[in-house]
C-alpha cells in the first residue's frame, strides 16, 4: 500500500471546536457542537487486513495510519524515514491534543442515518459515506500505530518477501519525505508523490535514480498550479508588514512542520529591513518545541546549504537566533506563560489550517472583529473560504497565500523529459485542466505516450509483464555444466536438478543422487517413496531437411516416399509400409501399425538429422 | 558618470592662491592644438631613434596602442602638412618602410603598421609619386610583397593591407596602381576573409572605391550609362552582380551589404543607374524559396528607401519593396515595414501593405482568443499567406520572438508626430490586452492556435514586457470607457499578481501613469474621471502592498512610481483625496530607513513630491498636525543629507531640496536664508562629488532667486534701477550671502578636488563676480582702502584659509557667526582671483600634457628601454 492520508476536509462541515466557551457559536441553531471530531472517510474496496506492506513518502500521508493498523487487522509492516515518523507523531500528537483538550460532553451519531442525513441542511446532507466518518484516534493507538513503522535510510534497499526491492529516495518536499522505487530483477516501478523541485530546507529531490523506470506513477503534486510559491512568500511578508505596521495582528493557521520553517527563514532576513524587529512572533502548539528542535537536528536530511552549517557548527535553522533573541517565542497553548507575555500587535503562528479546532479557533474569534487584523492563509488543503465561513461576519483581512511547493505541471514536463519512464501512470485530475479555469490547457500533464489515469476506487493494470524470474544455480550444479556453443557466442546446456523456491527466491539445486541398490526389503519399501530418477534422456534441437530426409528414407528401401506440407509442418507417408512420419516445429510422431522395430529404424533416421546434447 | 580628480598632479593639497597662481600660469602656455598639428623640433629629434626602434626586429613593442597613436598623429600631421615635405624632412619615415620591408621576419604588428603608415602617406597624390618611385607601393601593395608572405595569415598583416589601400584612394592614381597591380582581385577575396574585421574592413573599401571612383567621373546626369564608367567601377559591379547570381549565400549577402552601404552613404544619380543594372537579380532572389538573405535584404531596401534618388513614387524601388513585403519570412519583414511606415516620401499603398504586415501577428492572437463573429479583427484584407504568421505563432520558438519584435515595431510606430496611415488603435489595443491576457492564462483561447499561443505565453516574460510597453504608448489615443475598463482591468491583475517579475511590474507601473496621465489631460478627461478614480483606489492598495514588498527592486519601482504619479497628477482634487485616504504616504515616510540605500533615495524623491501636497492638505480644516509634520520631514531629509552613509540617498536630498528652493515650497520660504545656508554647510563636509554639485546648484539657484528679487539680475525686461539703489541692494544681498556663508562654500568648492565641483563652483563665481563686482562697488571698495595691492597675496591666502575653516559645521554654528565675514573683503577675493585664468585651466583635462606627440615618442623609446633592462635582468 502506497501511504495512508487522511482526508481531513469533511472536517469543515463542522463547527469549531472552541477553547473557551464561545457565546456566539453556542447559540447558533440547529445542530451544534456534536460529534465534532476527526472524521476517516475511507473506501471498503479491500480489505486492509492483507495488506503486508505500507509505504509511507511523507509525513502528511500518515495521518490514517492508526486507522488502518488499530481497527482492520493489519498485520505488516510500515516502512518510513526517520524524520517523517517523528514529525508524523508530532503532527498526530498534536491533533489528537487538539481533540482531546475540549471533550464533549455528548456525541451525536444518529443523524449519519441516511433517512435522517437526507433532511439535514447542505453541505451536510450531500456529503458522501457518512457512515465511514470515524472518531479521532487516541495517544495510545498513535503510539501503537508508530511502533509498526521500520525505519529507512534514503537509498537503503529493502527486500519485501523475495519478490521486490523496495528503495526510499529523497523527494525534496518535506524533512525526510521521499519517493519510492519498487523493483524486481526486471521490472522498475517508481512512485513518485509529494516531491519538490525547488531548493528549501529538505535534501534535494534524487531525479537520477527514477531513470529507467518501466512505471512512474505520479501523484502529489502541487495543489494550487498558478500559485508559484516564491512569489506567495512575497505576498505574505508585504501583507504581514502591512498589517503590523498599521497596528493590526497576523494569525498565519498551519501545521507544526514544513512550510512554517522556510517562513521563519524568510521572516528572518525580512523583518528587520520592514522595519519590523521589535514585534513578537509567537509560534503555539502543543508540539512547537519538538518541532523546531528536531527540525536542526536532522542535518543529514537538509539541503546541503544547510548541512554544511551543521559543521561551523552553527544550527542549520536560523530561527535558533529569532529564539536566541526573543523574536520568535513558542508555547504549547494559550494558557499558562502565554497569557503573560502576550503582546500586540503580534505575529502568530498556530494550528489547525482547518480553523475548526486548535488555538486558531481562539484567535479568529479574538481578532476576527478588527478590521485591522490579518489572517493569511498559508496550507494549500483547506478552502480558505470554506474554513472562514463559521467566523462570519469577519472583519478581519483574510489573504490567501497558498504555499505548495511541491512539482507544477512546468517542472513536472522536465523532470518526465529528464527521467524518460515508458508509462506515466496519475491520477484522472492530472491529466485535464482544472474544472475552473479549461482553457489553462498548461495546467495538465503533457507527456508521450499520454499518461495513463485512474480515477476513485478504480483498479488499473499497470502496462508491464512479468516475463523473466531470475533463478540462481548452486555452485556444485554449475561446476557440472558442461555448455555447447551451438552459434557463435550462445552455448547452451542442459541441466537437471531440483527448483527450490522459497520466499519468491528460485534456486537450482543438484538433483538427489540415484537411489542405492536396496541393502534390505525395509530399505527398499523406504526408496520407493522417494521420487524415481530415470536415467536423463538427451535434448535435441534443430531442424530436419526435408529433401535429404527422403533420400535417406530411399537409402534405407524405403520407397514411395510421399512428402505434403502441412500448416505446421509436413507429413512423410510411407505407403508400402503404411506408416506416416509428421514433423512439426516441436514434435515429431512416427504412426505405424504395431511395428516396433520399423518405428525404432525410422527414429534413428530422424535423430541423425538433430543435434542432441 | 565620468570624474577627473584635476588636482590630483599637485604634490598637495594646493593653497586656493597657489592654485590661482599656478592656474594663472598654465593659462599662458599657448594653444595645445598648435603643438599637436605641426611636428616640432623636439620631436624631429626623437623621430629617428623611434623609427629605429621601430625597424629593429629584436625589440618588440609590448604595448600596440602606441603604434595606434602614433597613427593618429601622422594622420593629423599629414591633414595639416604636406606629407612629402614631411617624408623629405624626416628621411628616416622613408627608411623604416625600406628597413622593415627588408627584414626577413618583421613582426606582424610592424608589419601591419607600416602597412597603414605608407596608406596614410600615400593619400596625398605628391608623396604617392614619392614613393612609388622607390617601389615601396608595389612592395608593400603588389603581389610580391606581404600578399605572398607567411605573415599574410596574420589577420593583422590583412587588416593592415586593407587599411592602408582605404587610405590610399584618395586620388585616380591610386586607383589605376591598384587595378593595375592585382590588387582589386586580392579585396574581392578578402571580403569573405574568416575574420569579421578584415571582410568588413574590405567591404568598406570597396564602398569607398566605387563612390569615389563615380565621384570624380564628370558627365550630364542625363548620360551617366555605366558603360562609360570608370574601368574600377565596372569591375567591381560586374563583381557585384556575379556574387548576387552566384548561389553562394555568402558572397550574395557579402553583395547585398556592399550595396546598402553605397546606397546609405551615395545619394547622386548614377546610383538610380546602379540600382537599374542590379534590380533583376535582386528581385530574383526574393522570389526564391525560401529566401536566404532576408534580413540583408531588408537592410539593401531600408538604405535605398531612405536615399532622395529613390523617392520618387514610379521609382522601380517600391515595387520591389512590395515584393519583399509580400515574400519575406514575417520574423524578418517587420523591420522593413516600419522603416518604411518611418518614411515622408513613399507611395500611400506600400504604406498601407507595411502597416498590414506588422499588424498580421496581433490579428491572429486577436483571433485566436475570442469568437471570430465577434471582432472584425485587425484587417480587412490578408496581406501575406496568413498560414506563415500562424506556424510561427504557434511554435515555441518563434512565437515570443515575432510577437517581441512586433510590439516593438509597432510601439515605435506609437512615437512619430504623424502616422502617415489610419492605425486601428482600438483593435490594436485589443489585441495587446488579450496578449497581456495570454501571459496570465486569463485570455480564453478559441482555436487550436490560440491553445498553443496561451501554452507559449504563460509566463513569459519578454512579451510581457513588450506588450506593457505599447500598451502605455497606445494611451495617446482618445478610447471608450469600455477599453479604458480592459486596460484598467490588466494593469491591476499584473500589479497585483504576486508572479509578475520585479522587471515587468516596472514596465506595468509606467503604461499605467501613462495611461493615468493621459486620461487626466484628456479633453474628455471628466468623463472617464470617476472610472479613474475607481481604478486609483485599488491602485493604491496594489501600491501599498509593493511597497512592503520583500524585494527592494519591487519597493524601489513602487516609488518611483509613487513619485512620478505625484509630479503628474497632484493638481488633481480627486487623486489627493484617494492619495492621503490610502496609508501610502505613511508607508512612504517609513520607507525613509529602509536598508536598502537605493529604496532610501526613492523615498526621498518620493516624499519631496508628497511633501507639496501635504502642505495643501494641511491648510484645510480638519487635518490636523500638518505643519508639524511637515517640518519633521524637513528635518528628517536633513537628518539625512548629513548622516547617511550612502550616496544615493544624500543625492536624492539634495536634488529635493533644489526642486523645493525652485518651486518656492512653503517649508523654505518661510526661511530661505536659513534654509540655504544649514544645507550648504551640510554639503561641504561631503565627500560625494554629486552631492557637491547638488549643493552648488542650489547655491545658484539660491543667489540667482536673491539678485532676481532685489532687480539686479542680468534681465532685459527689467527696470533699470538708479545707481544708488542698485548700490544698496548689491550691498543687501552681499550681506545676505555672507549671512549663509555661501563664498566659504563656493571658494572650498572650488579647491575640491574633483574637477566637475571645481568647474561649476568657479562658473557660479565668475558670475557672482560679474553682479557685485561692478563699477561702484569698487570704487567702494577702493575708497575704504582695501586693494589688493595694499593686503598682498598673502592676505589673500590666509583670508581663504580662514574661510575654508569657517565653512565647516560647527554644532550650532548659524547665521550669527557669519557676520564675521567681511563683505568687502568678499569683493577684493572676488576682484583678486583670477577665475577667468582658473576657468580655462579646469576645462583642460588632467592628461593634456600627455597627449603631446612628444610624451608618446618619449614613450616608445622608454617602453623599449625597459623591456632592454628587463631582458638584461633575465640574464
Amino acid at each position: 500500500m502506497l501511504d495512508c492520508g487522511l482526508d481531513m476536509t469533511s472536517t469543515l462541515n463542522f463547527l469549531p471546536l472552541p477553547l473557551v466557551q464561545s457565546p456566539r457559536l453556542s447559540k447558533l441553531p440547529g445542530w451544534v457542537l456534536k460529534d465534532g471530531n476527526t472524521f476517516l472517510d475511507k473506501t471498503e474496496l479491500l480489505d486492509l487486513s492483507t495488506v503486508d506492506v505500507i509505504l509511507i513518502s511523507n509525513y502528511h500521508c500518515m495521518m490514517a495510519l492508526p486507522y488502518i493498523t488499530e481497527y482492520t487487522g493489519f498485520t505488516g509492516t510500515v516502512y518510513a524515514t526517520e524524520p517523517t515518523v517523528q514529525i508524523g507523531r508530532l503532527l498526530m500528537e498534536e491533533l489528537v491534543n487538539f481533540i482531546e483538550r475540549v471533550p464533549k460532553a455528548q456525541s451525536a451519531s444518529l443523524w449519519k442515518n441516511k433517512e435522517v442525513q437526507r433532511l439535514l441542511p447542505a453541505p451536510l446532507k450531500d456529503a458522501v459515506e457518512v457512515s465511514t466518518w470515524r472518531r479521532c484516534y487516541t495517544m495510545p493507538e498513535v503510539n501503537s500505530a508508530l511502533s509498526k513503522i521500520q525505519l529507512v535510510g534514503y537509498s537503503q534497499k529493502i527486500e519485501l518477501f523475495g519478490a521486490v526491492q523496495v528503495t526510499p529516495l529523497s523527494s525534496g518536499y518535506a524533512l525526510g519525505s521521499s519517493n519510492w522505487i519498487i523493483q524486481s530483477h526486471y521490472e522498475k516501478v517508481s512512485y513518485v508523490s509529494g516531491s519538490s523541485l525547488l531548493t528549501t530546507h529538505p535534501q534535494a529531490m534524487d531525479q537520477a535514480s527514477l531513470k529507467n523506470s518501466d512505471v512512474l506513477i505520479l501523484t502529489g503534486l502541487t495543489q494550487i498550479p498558478t500559485a508559484n510559491p516564491d512569489g506567495m512568500v512575497g505576498e505574505f511578508c508585504s501583507n504581514l508588514a502591512m498589517t503590523v505596521r498599521n497596528g493590526g495582528n497576523v494569525l498565519v493557521p498551519c501545521y507544526p512542520s514544513g512550510v512554517i520553517y522556510d517562513l521563519l527563514e524568510c521572516l528572518y532576513q525580512y523583518i528587520d529591513s520592514a522595519g519590523l524587529s521589535n514585534v513578537p512572533f509567537y509560534f503555539i502548539s502543543p508540539v512547537a518545541n519538538s518541532s523546531l528542535e528536531f527540525s536542526q537536528i536532522f542535518a543529514e536530511w537538509l539541503c546541503h546549504n544547510k548541512q554544511t552549517k551543521v559543521y561551523l557548527p552553527e544550527p542549520p535553522f536560523p530561527h535558533a537566533e529569532l529564539i536566541q533573541t526573543n523574536k520568535l517565542k513558542h508555547y504549547p497553548s494559550i494558557h499558562g506563560d502565554f497569557s503573560n507575555d502576550f503582546k500586540q500587535p503580534c505575529v502568530v503562528f498556530t494550528g489547525h489550517p482547518s480553523l475548526r479546532f486548535g488555538d486558531v479557533v481562539h484567535f479568529m474569534e479574538l481578532w476576527g472583529k478588527s478590521s485591522l487584523n490579518t489572517v493569511i492563509f498559508t496550507e494549500p488543503d483547506f478552502s480558505y473560504l470554506e474554513a472562514l465561513a463559521p467566523y462570519q461576519p469577519l472583519a478581519m483581512k483574510c489573504v490567501y497565500c497558498p504555499i505548495d511547493t511541491r512539482l507544477n505541471f512546468i517542472q513536472v514536463s522536465k523532470l518526465l523529459k529528464e527521467v524518460q519512464p515508458l508509462h506515466v501512470v496519475c491520477p484522472e485530475q492530472y491529466t485535464q485542466p482544472p474544472p475552473t479555469q479549461s482553457h489553462r490547457t498548461d495546467l495538465m500533464i503533457d507527456c508521450q505516450p499520454p499518461a495513463m489515469s485512474y480515477r476513485r476506487a478504480e483498479v488499473l493494470t499497470l502496462p508491464f509483464k512479468r516475463r523473466y524470474e531470475k533463478i540462481e544455480i548452486m555452485p556444485e550444479l554449475a561446476d557440472s555444466l558442461v555448455p555447447l556453443e551451438i552459434k557463435p557466442g550462445i552455448s547452451l546446456a542442459t541441466v537437471s536438478a531440483v527448483l527450490h523456491t522459497k520466499d519468491n527466491k528460485h534456486v537450482l539445486q543438484p538433483p538427489p543422487k540415484p537411489a542405492q541398490p536396496p541393502a534390505s526389503k525395509k530399505r527398499k519399501r523406504v526408496s520407493d517413496d522417494a521420487p524415481e530418477c530415470k536415467p536423463l534422456k538427451p535434448l535435441l534441437s534443430g531442424s530436419i531437411p526435408m529433401d535429404q530426409f527422403v533420400q535417406t528414407l530411399e537409402k534405407h528401401g524405403f520407397s514411395d516416399v510421399k512428402v505434403e506440407d502441412t500448416a505446421k509442418g509436413h507429413i512423410v507417408l510411407l505407403q508400402e509400409a503404411e506408416t506416416l512420419i509428421q514433423i512439426e516445429e516441436d514434435s515429431t510422431h512416427i504412426i505405424c501399425d504395431n511395428d516396433e522395430t520399423l518405428r525404432v529404424k525410422l527414429r534413428d533416421l530422424v535423430l541423425k538429422f538433430l543435434q542432441k546434447f | 558618470m565620468w570624474r577627473e580628480p584635476w588636482g590630483g598632479r599637485l604634490s598637495s593639497p594646493p593653497v586656493p592662491g597657489a592654485k590661482a597662481r599656478t592656474a594663472g600660469l598654465r593659462g599662458a602656455c599657448g594653444s595645445a592644438k598648435k603643438t599637436r598639428c605641426i611636428m616640432d623640433r623636439e620631436c624631429s629629434q626623437l623621430l629617428p631613434s623611434v623609427c629605429a626602434v621601430l625597424a629593429d626586429s629584436r625589440q618588440l613593442v609590448a604595448d600596440d596602442t602606441f603604434l595606434e597613436k602614433f597613427l593618429d598623429w601622422f594622420k593629423t600631421l599629414t591633414e595639416t602638412e604636406s606629407s612629402l615635405l614631411l617624408l623629405q624632412e624626416n628621411p628616416c619615415l622613408t627608411e623604416l618602410i625600406t628597413c622593415v620591408l627588408k627584414l626577413k621576419d618583421p613582426s606582424s604588428s610592424t608589419l601591419s603598421f607600416i602597412l597603414r603608415l605608407t596608406g596614410i602617406f600615400a593619400a596625398s597624390e605628391s608623396c604617392f609619386q614619392y614613393l612609388q618611385q622607390r617601389e615601396l607601393l608595389i612592395s608593400l601593395f603588389g603581389e610580391v610583397g606581404p600578399l605572398s608572405s607567411a605573415l599574410w595569415e596574420e589577420a593583422s598583416v590583412r587588416s593592415g593591407w586593407v587599411q592602408g589601400v582605404h587610405s590610399m584612394v584618395q586620388h585616380q592614381s591610386a586607383l589605376h596602381f591598384l587595378c593595375s597591380c592585382g590588387a582589386i582581385e586580392v579585396i574581392f577575396t578578402l571580403q569573405g576573409d574568416p575574420s569579421l574585421f578584415v571582410a568588413s574592413a574590405a567591404n568598406q573599401l570597396l564602398v569607398h572605391m566605387l563612390t569615389f571612383s563615380l565621384q570624380s567621373f564628370q558627365t550630364k546626369p542625363e548620360n551617366i550609362k555605366d558603360c562609360d564608367w570608370p574601368i574600377c567601377a565596372q569591375k567591381l559591379i560586374v563583381h557585384i552582380e556575379e556574387s548576387l547570381k552566384s548561389n553562394s549565400a555568402s558572397r550574395i549577402k557579402q553583395s547585398l551589404k556592399l550595396l546598402t552601404s553605397v546606397f546609405g552613404c551615395c545619394h547622386d544619380l548614377w546610383t538610380e543607374v546602379l540600382w537599374s543594372r542590379l534590380s533583376e537579380p535582386i528581385v530574383y532572389l526574393l522570389e526564391e524559396e525560401p529566401v536566404h538573405a532576408g534580413h540583408s535584404l531588408v537592410d539593401l531596401f531600408l538604405s535605398m528607401a531612405r536615399s532622395p534618388v529613390f523617392s520618387c513614387p514610379e521609382c522601380s524601388l517600391w515595387t520591389s519593396v512590395t515584393c519583399a513585403l509580400e515574400h519575406l519570412n514575417p520574423a524578418q519583414v517587420g523591420r522593413l515595414a516600419v522603416g518604411v511606415l518611418k518614411l515622408q516620401e513613399c507611395p500611400q499603398a506600400v504604406k498601407i501593405q507595411a502597416l498590414s504586415v506588422l499588424l498580421q501577428p496581433m490579428d491572429c492572437v486577436l483571433k485566436a482568443a475570442s469568437q471570430p463573429l465577434e471582432y472584425p479583427g485587425l484587417l480587412n484584407r490578408s496581406v501575406n499567406d496568413s498560414a506563415t504568421v500562424e506556424t510561427l505563432l504557434s511554435c515555441r520558438s518563434s512565437c515570443a520572438s515575432l510577437l517581441c519584435q512586433t510590439l516593438t515595431h509597432l510601439e515605435e510606430l506609437q512615437y512619430l508626430t504623424c502616422l502617415p496611415v489610419d492605425l486601428p488603435h482600438i483593435p490594436l489595443l485589443q489585441s495587446v490586452v488579450t496578449i497581456l491576457q495570454f501571459c496570465i492564462g486569463l485570455a480564453t483561447p478559441a482555436s487550436c492556435l490560440g491553445n498553443k499561443i496561451s501554452r507559449i505565453l504563460i509566463g513569459c516574460f519578454r512579451v510581457q514586457r513588450s506588450a506593457l510597453d505599447i500598451l502605455g504608448a497606445l494611451s495617446h489615443w482618445e478610447s471608450p470607457s469600455v477599453f479604458i475598463g480592459s486596460v484598467f482591468d490588466i494593469l491591476l491583475a499584473y500589479l497585483k499578481s504576486p508572479d509578475t517579475s520585479p522587471t515587468v511590474l516596472k514596465k506595468s507601473f509606467q503604461a499605467t501613469l501613462k495611461w493615468l496621465v493621459s486620461l487626466s489631460e484628456a479633453p474628455s478627461s471628466k468623463d472617464h474621471w470617476q472610472q479613474t478614480e475607481q481604478f486609483l483606489q485599488d491602485l493604491f492598495l496594489v501600491l501599498q502592498k509593493r511597497l512592503c514588498s520583500p524585494y527592494w527592486e519591487v519597493r524601489d519601482s513602487a516609488l518611483e512610481f509613487l513619485t512620478l504619479l505625484v509630479k503628474h497628477l497632484r493638481e488633481k482634487e480627486g487623486f489627493r483625496q484617494v492619495l492621503f485616504s490610502s496609508e501610502v504616504p505613511k508607508l512612504t515616510e517609513d520607507l525613509l530607513e529602509d536598508p536598502e540605500s537605493y529604496v532610501r533615495a526613492s523615498a526621498v524623491t518620493a516624499m519631496g513630491q508628497l511633501s507639496f501636497l501635504t502642505h495643501l492638505i494641511s491648510k484645510k480644516p480638519g487635518v490636523e498636525n500638518g505643519n508639524v509634520k511637515e517640518k519633521s520631514i524637513v528635518a528628517q531629509l536633513k537628518e539625512i543629507l548629513s548622516t547617511d552613509s550612502e550616496g544615493f540617498p544624500r543625492r536624492a536630498v539634495i536634488s529635493v531640496f533644489i526642486d523645493w528652493l525652485r518651486e518656492g515650497h512653503p517649508d523654505v520660504l518661510k526661511d530661505t536664508e536659513q534654509f540655504v545656508s544649514s544645507v550648504l554647510q551640510a554639503v561641504n563636509s561631503d565627500l560625494d562629488w554629486e552631492v557637491k554639485a547638488g549643493g552648488l546648484e542650489l547655491a545658484e539657484v539660491f543667489s540667482a532667486q536673491l539678485l532676481g528679487r532685489l532687480g539686479l539680475a542680468a534681465c532685459p525686461y527689467a527696470a533699470v534701477l538708479s545707481s544708488a539703489t542698485r548700490s544698496t541692494h548689491l550691498s543687501e544681498s552681499l550681506q545676505i550671502f555672507c549671512q549663509v556663508k555661501l563664498f566659504e562654500f563656493l571658494f572650498g568648492a572650488l579647491c575640491d578636488c574633483d574637477r566637475p565641483v571645481a568647474q561649476k563652483a568657479c562658473d557660479i563665481l565668475i558670475a557672482l563676480k560679474a553682479e557685485l563686482c561692478d563699477e561702484s562697488s569698487l570704487k567702494e571698495g577702493t575708497s575704504a582702502g582695501l586693494s589688493t595691492e595694499a593686503r598682498g597675496i598673502a592676505w589673500l591666502e590666509e583670508t581663504l584659509r580662514r574661510w575654508s575653516s569657517c565653512a565647516k559645521p560647527c554644532p550650532r554654528g548659524d547665521a550669527d557667526e557669519a557676520g564675521s565675514q567681511d563683505p568687502n573683503g568678499v569683493l577684493l577675493v572676488l576682484r583678486t582671483v583670477d577665475l577667468e585664468g582658473l576657468h580655462r585651466s579646469l576645462n583642460r583635462s588632467s592628461d593634456h600634457i600627455e597627449k603631446s606627440p612628444q610624451s608618446l615618442l618619449q614613450d616608445i623609446l622608454a617602453t623599449v628601454g625597459t623591456l632592454e633592462e628587463n631582458e638584461a635582468d633575465c640574464y
